[in-house]
């Protein structure tokens, strides 16, 4: 092995067999797959996210939601993903063909999002949980407080609709009231948005 | 003079007696030619070390005691996490494995350097582009795609100068003066061939064609794991092969298992990155198929680790007295240990546990610490005395970087690997409620900082001492031991 032509074919067909398997073939695979049309039951699954969600899934990443959370559930044999609550059925290639980027995810340091918004409907509860995790969730939640994402400001003219509010936990000054910012509404459209419960063809919901 | 003494006390600072002076003078030329770019590498990947040691024990803190810091954005630890990775991954390991292979490219390929000042400019794109990529980061536009977090631009500039690099190493490689071509080299030229490659495409598929569904999160791992199989193992190996042999004054054991685990390690190592999915939203054939490639890299390890064992026998008593090979040596053991872990995480019945857990990021530590960054650090003990004219000053210094790195690392592997397997057996139990596997992991976690505490401590202890080498403190004449050799042998 002392020529350049040599070593550099065998250099250039290992990394080449390696791309068609694992990058190419799973594209062909899998990347051009369509929502699943249902004539009788009249619905088209899934669903694009609408345009603030759409934003929202932006600053999921920007946040690093992905580095505690996963998105998908693992099959009744593979884990115990299902008992726990986290979906009614494992997810599969097809949900997330609107995803861009997707976040499955690679660590539970956080429960699984995959359904979250079927799990904990409430925008206001999502809101009070980024703003106070120890508040909502326990004091043994170890989620950072998304405090920047939210607004602590006088009240001129009416209150927000959409101020937050405590009944412990969190004080808010007399004459204050808790917002939050455009990001932190888009953010909390997505996570109600993450809605995997639904059935499909390949992966029924029973 | 005593085996150990004339292997290890040979003086390089003066013409030796028993080294042919044009041998003698060729390296030097070799030497004086790297001094300028491999010096650039390694001050910038010490000074990142130091960054991404900070940021990983601010995000190891956090993990435990979440309210720290909580009020700033750029602080928050979804950032600091990404951004913490990317120093490490490319500004520590990947430039102080850049500006080694450079050195044992010219050496072994027996040719100066050409052009030199061509790489400095590489070096300041590379780290311009890291340095945007972070704060990019920092201020919130990382994409969450792991290992590829950066914007586009940043990664852009990071390939133009990761391409010009590896035309340099590949350069030097065509015009070698040694008809010989050694292992280190067919390990360093893969590498450098691989690297822009896997690196160039994974950015086109993401920031060009835009990729999204499962599809994106294959590319994802199979770019995130062939870094380390392509880019930093080759290196890391390139670097033990070399070292190891060079140290102990023998040749490799054989010849053939050393191609045997090259060929293997390509071959095999390329196909794994599935095992990060195992259960995931993707085909069966898929997962399977990296599964398997999982369980043949037995082989390139299992053959790597033989060769080097057989070529150290009998020369283990020389670990007491040289850095170099006592950090190349562990590192060489950690590559056998956290291979060997990584196969057995591929089995679908461990993954069930310790997939999604702190066990992982156990095992990731093991490999690009325990691994690649002693190696790494055995290499610059040995190549900076060379390029800057003297010796190390302190062998104190030298032996709590060490022990402090050794022994960090073990209580971080340890740390992460029970509190791991635990936080993995309460969530495959649907009983144990969430809020219960969060609390029984704060133990481990919090013993993680301690090790954290250690490793930056470490990595403070040899920025000073390679400062004072920058600064041509350090010693004249023989080169610094841990211990100095017995005084009989000396006789």
């Amino acid at each position: 092995m002392n020529s350049l032509p040599k070593l550099f074919l065998g250099i250039f067909l290992v990394f080449a067999f390696a791309w068609v398997g694992l990058v190419a073939l799973p594209y062909l695979n899998l990347g051009f797959l369509q929502p699943e049309v249902n004539e009788e039951a009249g619905t088209v699954l899934p669903q694009p996210r609408p345009g603030l969600a759409q934003l929202g899934s932006k600053v999921y990443a920007s946040e690093g939601c992905i580095y505690c959370h996963s998105q998908q559930v693992r099959p009744e044999w593979a884990g115990s993903d299902i008992e726990r609550g986290w979906g009614l059925r494992r997810t599969v290639p097809r949900d997330y063909i609107y995803d861009r980027p997707v976040y499955l995810g690679t660590m539970r340091t956080g429960p699984d999002l995959s359904n979250i918004g079927a799990r904990q409907p409430s925008r206001e509860w999502h809101h009070k949980h980024l703003y106070a995790p120890r508040v909502m969730s326990g004091q043994y939640s170890t989620m950072p407080a998304y405090r920047y994402l939210y607004e602590m400001r006088p009240i001129t003219g009416a209150p927000s609709d959409l101020a937050l509010k405590f009944d412990t936990g969190v004080e808010i000054p007399d004459g204050y009231e808790l917002v939050p910012t455009a990001n932190a509404i888009a953010l909390v459209e997505y996570l109600v948005s993450l809605n995997r419960n639904y059935s499909l063809e390949e992966a029924p919901v029973e | 003079m005593s085996a150990a003494a004339e292997i290890l006390e040979k003086p390089r600072t003066q013409t030796p007696v028993n080294m042919a002076s044009a041998d003698f003078a060729e390296r030097a030329a070799i030497d004086r030619s790297c001094r300028g770019p491999v010096l650039f590498f390694y001050t910038s990947a010490i000074l990142w070390l130091l960054a991404g040691s900070l940021l990983g024990f601010l995000a190891s803190f956090k993990m435990h005691s979440p309210e720290f810091l909580d009020a700033l954005a750029p602080l928050n630890f979804g950032r600091i996490r990404p951004a913490h990775l990317n120093v490490v991954a490319y500004g520590w390991a990947t430039q102080a494995g850049l500006g080694t292979a450079i050195w044992l490219m010219a050496r072994l390929c027996r040719i100066p350097l050409a052009k030199p000042w061509i790489l400095n400019i590489a070096i300041v794109f590379f780290n311009v582009g890291l340095t945007l990529g972070i704060g990019a980061l920092l201020l919130g536009q990382g994409n969450s795609i792991e290992w590829l977090e950066m914007p586009g631009y940043s990664m852009f500039i990071m390939f133009v100068a990761f391409a010009l690099v590896a035309i340099w190493g590949v350069h030097m490689f065509v015009r070698r003066r040694e008809g010989h071509v050694y292992v280190s080299q067919w390990y360093l030229l893969a590498a450098l061939f691989w690297f822009p490659w896997l690196f160039g495409t994974a950015c086109i598929l993401i920031h060009t064609v835009n990729l999204g569904g499962v599809s994106l999160g294959a590319v994802n791992w199979w770019y995130g794991h062939n870094v380390l199989g392509l880019w930093f193992t080759p290196i890391g190996l390139a670097s033990a092969y070399y070292f190891i042999p060079k140290v102990i004054g023998r040749p490799v054991h054989s010849y053939y298992l050393s191609a045997l685990g090259f060929w293997s390690l390509g071959l095999f190592y390329s196909w794994n990155g599935m095992h990060h999915l195992i259960g995931g939203p993707f085909p069966a054939w898929l997962i399977t198929a990296s599964i398997v490639a999982s369980f043949m890299m037995i082989i390139p390890v299992l053959t790597v680790a033989i060769n080097h064992h057989m070529t150290t026998k009998g020369s283990f008593h020389l670990l007491k007295y040289s850095p170099t090979l006592r950090f190349t040596v562990v590192g060489a053991m950690a590559y056998t240990l956290v291979s060997l872990q990584g196969i057995s995480m591929a089995s679908r019945q461990l993954n069930q546990i310790t997939h999604f857990t702190h066990y992982t990021i156990g095992h990731s530590h093991l490999g690009l610490y325990a691994f690649f960054t002693m190696i790494m650090f055995g290499a610059m003990y040995y190549i900076i005395p060379r390029l800057v004219g003297c010796e190390w000053r302190s062998p104190t210094m030298i032996k709590m970087h060490f022990w402090l790195s050794f022994y960090g690392i073990i209580l971080m592997v340890a740390a992460l690997t029970f509190g791991g397997m635990a936080q993995g057996l309460n969530l495959d139990n649907p009983s144990v409620s969430f809020n219960a596997v969060t609390e029984g992991t704060i133990p481990y976690l919090q013993a993680r900082s301690w090790s954290g505490i250690a490793l930056t401590l470490a990595h403070v202890i040899f920025a000073v001492h390679y400062g004072m080498m920058l600064f041509r403190l350090g010693r004249k004449g023989k080169p610094t031991l841990f211990v100095d050799l017995p005084q009989e042998a000396k006789a």
